[in-house]
């Protein structure tokens, strides 16, 4: 394989299987926005003191996870890795379509999501999100460029610049992502300044663990071959981006600990927070960190495809416990008006903000994730982006002939 | 002013608006209100010149007393004021005003407040609005503008009072003057439709038709006015004062 | 209000118009079409021409709109309140009494949706009410 060969998506009966149950889905979590436009946001568990609820867990984690998937593509063509380099065009594909979910999901959880076209008319250029309108939509564009560089061969030398350019503007978007808490200075849980590359280290490994999953579903579903070669980088790979990430949560608490004003909601977050403490403590550290770290790394585990696939799954259920405790462990803990004084009113002041899911919310969020991968399940139907094969012969071939 | 009928009280703010009427204006036998200081044409726009503000004295504020609360519902048409939000569970329910009761646990001093929008100068709320319909008018009211809110709220997350609220079902009892409804984000006016006209908010009003005499409105501009004087002779607190947002809201006593 | 809803009102708006406009000597009953039944507003005369009102009274609205919402002016003439207490009855929540409604009825009848009354009173401010 000297010159990787692409191909689509046979479409065979399990595709076709595939795609109806992510369209049914997609179709249950239409259904759970049309219900909470009609009744209004009652029916959900947001309120007036935590007013981003569930949806705002999956978009951001979808939306953050876009920006990691494309660190495949970034590593195989700026970074000159070929090992990654068959995967580029998957893993712009990926990052497009998980972005598109996310947005989706933020874009039906507004009191107005009719009135789109003012968001997009009336900007106003102090508001970090205004700013991360563009930044998504900038994304998707220079994205879909490097794809076409890509993938049209009088486009390749374009593809290396192209590569790059999104590269760069992924970093930018994770950290206009990460900025939209960490400028809420009146909040003790966001001010701080460490929640933008905190969050560019979340993207790594969620993005890897998604990608990993999706290509053991190629493998299993499809017949199409991954072989151990490649897939030990890439679960190496996820190992140091867990570890990562792990690190700067802990850099995070651990500046927070060092500012006075912040002890209450670290005491919050990492002691007594109850449900927020469990997910924290249990949710992201020990099944969504330590444990997949072990996994991975343990030689009774770590050849292992299906335990390579736990791994993943855990690190995804942690990245979610850890968006949870972020967005809305952050809004339950009280806003301090009078520090260290003891307060009380009608409207919760000086109590920890119950929240409490809601069933539509939670199929909203869940049919962002199946909107995300059905779109991309039909693109690489119609367009060739799947590598012919990563057999480890093949991609023995392919690096020999890349040394040359 | 239930007591005046329609056509008094029109001429009255009449009044107010055709000449610039600078003292006190009788509202009830032995209650007089010193809060216009300019009276403003109708068809004259807003001007930086006025910096409406709020003094509050902690001091006169009874604890368990809301009559200001009560008239802002009344007056705005929330909560006990109108027949809407009946599905909204007590989190989601709107609150433009509040009594906080704070409390010293060293000390054990007392004392309680009414909270409200803080008209903040640099308001955190409009710098998110990513459409710009948090805005700050020209005379340091800071409004919604409804017509192009999309209900983010993210400027909920950024105001530091927790002063707004968001409007969780469809709404069909508002008042004339002032419009809420679903989905979109609302907070204390400071009654801009009765600053229009030549009056003072409906919970100043209430406080001082009740003898608490605790909150005092007026132009914070105009060094003149009873609330100008007051903040240059006595001590006043803004809350969270650390974060720099200068509010048009200031306290005494606490 | 997105220029898509405008622009699609404006359009069947302007169809309604010229259906009323063609009825309108006539009265309904000549033409079979139907027409929206409403109350009579109070005053004699709108503060614009009539026809200019039925194809433009949206602009003028939200021309007023803004300039109450940003600058404070407060003038009567095209404020929407004053439309309403020129226009309605205060229909006290009897259902009936609401499709009579001046706006409510002829939006109907033009299958207009503006999003205006989700937030505004579609009642006429009470004389002698707290204000
Ligand atoms: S108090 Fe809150 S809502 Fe009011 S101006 Fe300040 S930040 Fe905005
Ligand atoms: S909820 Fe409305 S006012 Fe608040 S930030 Fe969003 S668009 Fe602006």
């Amino acid at each position: 394989m000297k010159h990787i060969t692409y191909r689509e998506l046979p479409g065979r009966s399990g595709y076709y299987g595939l795609l109806g149950a992510l369209a049914l889905v997609v179709l249950m979590g239409f259904g759970a926005f049309l219900f909470m436009e009609h009744h209004g946001h009652y029916v959900t568990g947001m309120n007036n003191q935590v007013v981003w609820g569930t949806p705002h867990v999956f978009a951001v984690f979808l939306i953050v996870a876009a920006s990691g998937v494309l660190n495949m593509a970034s590593i195989g063509s700026v970074f000159g890795k070929s090992m990654y380099k068959p995967l580029g065009r998957m893993a712009g594909l990926l990052a497009i379509t998980l972005l598109m979910g996310g947005l989706t999901v933020l874009v039906l959880d507004l009191g107005h999501p009719d009135r789109l076209i003012v968001a997009m008319t009336h900007y106003n250029f102090k508001s970090i999100f205004a700013w991360n309108i563009f930044l998504y939509t900038g994304f998707m564009a220079i994205v879909a460029v490097y794809l076409w560089s890509m993938m049209e061969r009088r486009m390749n030398p374009y593809s290396k610049p192209m590569g790059f350019l999104a590269f760069v503007w992924r970093l930018m978007l994770t950290t206009g992502t990460g900025s939209i808490f960490g400028f809420l200075v009146a909040r003790q849980g966001y001010d701080a300044a460490v929640m933008a590359p905190m969050f560019i280290a979340m993207s790594f490994s969620f993005g890897l663990a998604i990608f990993l999953l999706v290509l053991r579903a190629m493998e299993g579903g499809f017949g199409w071959e991954l072989g151990g070669m490649a897939l030990k980088r890439y679960k190496n790979l996820l190992g140091v981006f867990i570890a990562a990430t792990l690190y700067f949560v802990a850099l995070m608490h651990l500046t927070n600990l060092y500012a006075t004003e912040h002890h209450g909601v670290e005491a919050f977050i990492l002691m007594n927070g109850g449900i927020y403490t469990f997910l924290f403590w249990v949710g992201f550290v020990l099944v969504g960190s330590l444990l997949p770290l072990g996994l991975l790394y343990h030689p009774a585990t770590g050849g292992s495809r299906t335990w390579i696939v736990v791994a993943s799954v855990l690190v995804l259920v942690g990245a979610l416990a850890l968006v949870y405790v972020i967005i809305i462990g952050g809004q339950a803990y009280p806003l301090v008006l009078f520090p260290g004084m003891e307060v009380s009113s009608s409207f919760n002041d000086g109590v920890v903000n119950s929240y409490a899911p809601s069933l539509p919310e939670v199929v909203l969020g869940v049919g962002g994730i199946a909107l995300a991968l059905a779109l991309a399940m039909v693109a690489m139907r119609v367009l060739r982006f799947i590598p012919e094969t990563m057999s480890d012969e093949a991609m023995q071939q392919y690096l020999e002939a890349s040394k040359h | 002013m239930n007591e005046t009928s329609e056509h008094t009280d029109l001429n009255r703010r009449e009044f107010l608006t055709r000449s610039a009427a600078t003292a006190g204006v009788a509202l009830a036998p032995g209650v007089m209100l010193y809060s216009v200081a300019q009276a403003r044409p109708a068809d004259e726009p807003v001007s930086s010149a006025v910096r409406w503000g709020l003094l509050i004295d902690s001091n006169k504020c009874a604890s368990g007393c809301s009559d200001c609360v009560s008239a802002c519902e009344r007056e705005n048409g929330w909560g006990t004021g109108s027949t809407d939000e009946t599905h909204s569970d007590a989190t989601q329910k709107a609150q433009w005003i509040r009594k906080v009761e704070v409390k010293n646990t060293e000390t054990g001093h007392a004392f309680t407040l009414p909270m409200m929008c803080q008209h903040c100068e640099n308001p955190p709320c409009a710098d998110v609005c990513p459409t710009g319909a948090s805005f700050r008018r020209d005379d340091g009211i800071v409004l919604v503008d409804k017509h192009i809110c999309i209900g983010c709220r993210y400027c909920m997350m950024a105001c530091p009072y927790k002063a707004r609220s968001f409007v969780h079902e469809t709404l069909t009892d508002q008042k004339p003057y002032a419009p809420r409804g679903k989905g979109t984000v609302e907070a204390c006016t400071l009654c801009v439709h009765r600053v229009d006209a030549g009056d003072s908010p409906a919970c100043v009003e209430a406080c001082t038709a009740e003898n608490h005499n605790a909150m005092l409105f007026g132009d914070l501009n105009d060094p003149e006015s009873p609330i100008a004087k007051t903040v240059a002779t006595y001590a006043t607190t803004q809350i969270r004062a650390d974060l720099n947002l200068n509010p048009g809201v200031r306290y005494q006593g606490i | 209000m997105t220029c898509f809803a405008n622009l699609k009102r404006s359009l069947t708006v302007l169809a309604t118009v010229a259906l009323l406009g063609a009825s309108a000597p006539g009265g309904a009953a000549d033409s079979g079409i139907p027409m929206p039944s409403f109350m009579e507003p109070q005053g004699t005369q709108c503060v614009e021409d009539t026809d200019f009102m039925r194809r433009n009274h949206m602009e003028v609205i939200l021309d007023h709109r803004d300039k109450t919402m940003h600058e404070g002016i407060r003038t009567k003439k095209h404020s929407l309140k004053e439309c309403i207490n020129c226009h309605a009855a205060d229909y006290q929540g009897d259902e009936k009494a609401r499709e009579q409604h001046f706006c409510v009825s002829c939006h109907q009848y033009t299958a207009a949706q503006p999003d205006c009354f989700q937030c505004h009173s579609l009642k006429p401010e009470q004389p002698g009410a707290a204000r």
